[in-house]
Order: structure tokens, then sequence, then C-alpha cells
């Protein structure tokens, strides 16, 4: 019955050259690029090249990642000059003429290779108190109620997987890392809108800040840059509104 | 400007300080925004597309618009309106684009000293213009129509 089986096509295998923005604290003053060549299939994503340099070519080369299927958003970073997730970006869907850039995402400090301290990105998240606060108690072993359509209204930014590529994409959090950023106003729009939650006003306080809603300059930069999909200008938009009329 | 920043900078967020203009400023930009549409689109027809159009444009054109109230409020309305959404328009991109703050704090104060010198000025023009100064015999052909005979 062996001949009734029907051959799969063998996955094309292509060399592909990476070159990676390297930094070394222990040995490094300056990030500098460093080129690698790697045999890849056209199934394989930037973060198995990525593996595989660290695996077979050089174990110094460091960067982050965990579940490696898009959900727990620790291997975003800069791919020919893009913000992406390197567990979500087929090789097969960039120019591989060319060398493929990889580095890691800017207006974090850099601590090593591709991996940056993210905590400042979250503590702009834990200013805006993404919790739920409310101030009633649900009836006793029921839960609180909340209709579809009232669901819907922040369902976009329930997404978010703290990620930092859209943060890490604005060139106003470029600058000096002041302002907010998208993702802490995505994380606050969650809980704004929520029907359940009773501090709407006291998160719409805290981003009516200097360095809060009003510094964006809907460049899409975020918007672009999620790998989720969330329509980030969009909800920093319906926070400025909200912080307009001074309620959800 | 490059955007790559030097490995390990120091980085943290600020705490707040000092009064918050920004919602302030934010709206200013969008109302002011509407308002300078219609007072500048106005302003560049009745120059440059009425009567004799951008060829009728000289002193006594000036001067015959300055003579009356409403040009006045008008130009001077524009004056302000524009001159500060320009400046805000500049302060924020310094805010955006300037790293360090010795640097921001210089740019802006240069914008605002400009912005304020330019309306001061404008204003002072605007309000105390003479359409009929005294000129020698070979200008008197330049004054508008209504000014008494010298």
């Amino acid at each position: 019955m062996a001949a009734a089986t029907p051959t799969m096509p063998a996955v094309q295998a292509f060399t592909i050259t990476l070159n990676i923005r390297r930094f070394q604290p222990e040995v490094d003053q300056e990030a500098r690029w460093q080129s690698f060549d790697v045999e890849v299939y056209s199934t394989d994503r930037v973060l198995d090249a990525l593996h595989k340099i660290k695996w077979e070519q050089d174990g110094t080369l460091s960067f982050r990642r965990s579940c490696a299927h898009g959900i727990c958003g620790s291997d975003a970073m800069r791919i020919n000059g893009r913000n992406r997730l390197a567990c979500k970006t087929l090789i097969k869907d960039l120019d591989i003429t060319q060398p493929i850039y990889v580095e890691a995402i800017k207006g974090l400090p850099l601590e090593k290779d591709l991996i940056v301290d993210m905590e400042p990105f979250f503590a702009a998240f834990r200013e805006v108190k993404p919790f739920l606060i409310a101030n009633s108690k649900p009836e006793k072993g029921k839960e609180r109620i909340q209709s579809i359509a009232n669901r819907e209204i922040f369902d976009d930014t329930t997404k978010c997987i703290l990620c930092a590529a859209c943060t890490t994409s604005c060139p106003v959090f470029w600058t000096d890392g002041q302002y907010f950023g998208p993702a802490a106003i995505v994380a606050a729009h969650r809980f704004i809108f929520d029907s359940r939650d009773d501090a709407a006003k006291v998160r719409l306080d805290i981003l009516n800040d200097k360095e809060g809603v009003w510094r964006c300059r809907t460049t899409f930069n975020c918007t672009d840059a999620c790998p989720r999909g969330i329509q980030v200008t969009q909800a920093i938009a319906e926070v400025k509104q909200a912080v307009l009329r001074g309620r959800r | 400007m490059t955007t790559i920043a030097t490995p390990r900078s120091p980085y943290a967020r600020s705490p707040r300080r000092g009064v918050n203009w920004e919602k302030a400023g934010w709206l200013y930009m969008r109302i002011s925004g509407v308002i300078l549409v219609v007072l500048i689109l106005g302003h560049l027809f009745v120059n440059l597309m009425l009567g004799e159009g951008v060829k009728g444009i000289d002193f006594a054109f000036v001067a015959g618009k300055w003579a009356s109230p409403f040009w006045q409020v008008w130009d001077v309305l524009m004056l302000w309106l524009a001159l500060i959404h320009g400046a805000n328009g500049m302060r924020t991109i310094v805010n955006d684009y300037a790293t360090t703050r010795g640097m921001r704090v210089t740019l802006k104060t240069f914008i605002g000293i400009s912005a304020v010198g330019l309306i001061l000025l404008g204003t002072l023009v605007a309000t105390t213009f003479d359409p009929c100064p005294q000129v020698s015999v070979d200008q008197l052909h330049l004054l508008p129509s209504f000014c008494p005979p010298q």
C-alpha cells in the first residue's frame, strides 16, 4: 500500500542572512550589527531562525520567548524596521534576497542583544490601574451581569498581550519615555469602558496628564505594530473623548 | 534624527509636576483650526479673488480694509489664533523631538518670545494704523480715495 501514499512535496529550504543588532554588556560599549547565515524552511518563522543561530552557531545570542505562538508577548522585536512578534513573522513573508535586520524594540533600555528592560513599560501599565475596581458586590453566589452590547464596547482592547510592540513603535515614546504609551492607554480603555467597573473617572484623571493621552499625535504606528490587530489609535481617541466628557 | 538609543540609557518616568494645560491646548488646536479655515479662506478670497485680485493689493487696498472695524477684528483674530496655533504646534514638535531638557526649554522660550512679539506688533499695527499719512506729492496717488486732500 506504500505506493498509494501521496508523496508530500519536500519543503523548500534556503539560506538567509540575518543581521542582528548585538549588545553584550560584558564586552560591548556600543551595540553592533552581526551577520549570520542560516538555512531555514519556507515554513519557518524568524523565531526559528533565531533558535537555529542560538542552538547551532552562537549560544551567546539572547532573546526572550516563551509560548512561541503569539500569545505570551515575549518576543516582540524590530524586524526589518517594523515591530513584530518573531514567532508570528514567517520568513517567506519577508524579502529574503536582502539580509533581514533584527534588533531590540526601541525606546526602552537595552539590556542584552534583543532583550530590553520592560520595567518602565510595566510601570506605565500599572499606573492606569489595569484591574476591575467595583464599588458594589455582586449578588451572593452570582456573577456581575453584562450585556453583549456592553461587552462589545471594549472587546478590542481585551486582546492586548503586553508585548510592547505598540509603545516602542511610538515616536512620542522614543523621545524621553515619559509618555504613558499606547499599551497603557489600551489597558485603561479596557476598564474605562467596562460597565462593571466604577473607577473610570480615576483612570481618566490619570490619563488627563501632561504625559497622558494628549501627547498622542495619531501617527498610527501603534495600530500598524500591534500583532493582535487592536485598533490602538482608535482606542486612544475614544479615551480622549471620554476625558473631554469627564465620564465613560 | 536617529532614534537608536544608547544601550542602557537611564530611564524613568518622572513624577508629575506643574499645571496641566495639555487638554486645553489640545482643544484649542481643534477649535482654532476650524475658525482659522473660515478666516484664512475668507481672507484669501477677498484679497485674491474679488475685484482686481492680487493686482489690486497696494497700500490703498490695505488701508481701505483697515479703515473698517470689521476687517480690523477679522485680521487681529486671525493673527492671534494663527500665531498661538502655530506656536503651540511648534511647542509640540519640540516636546517630541528635543531630547534634552535644556534644549526643550531653550527652544520653547524662543518660540514663546517670537509668538508674543509678533502678536503684540501685529495687534499694534492693525489697531493704530493710519490710512492717510502725510506723504510727498508724488506718492499721493498711493493713498486710498477716502483720504482728505493734503
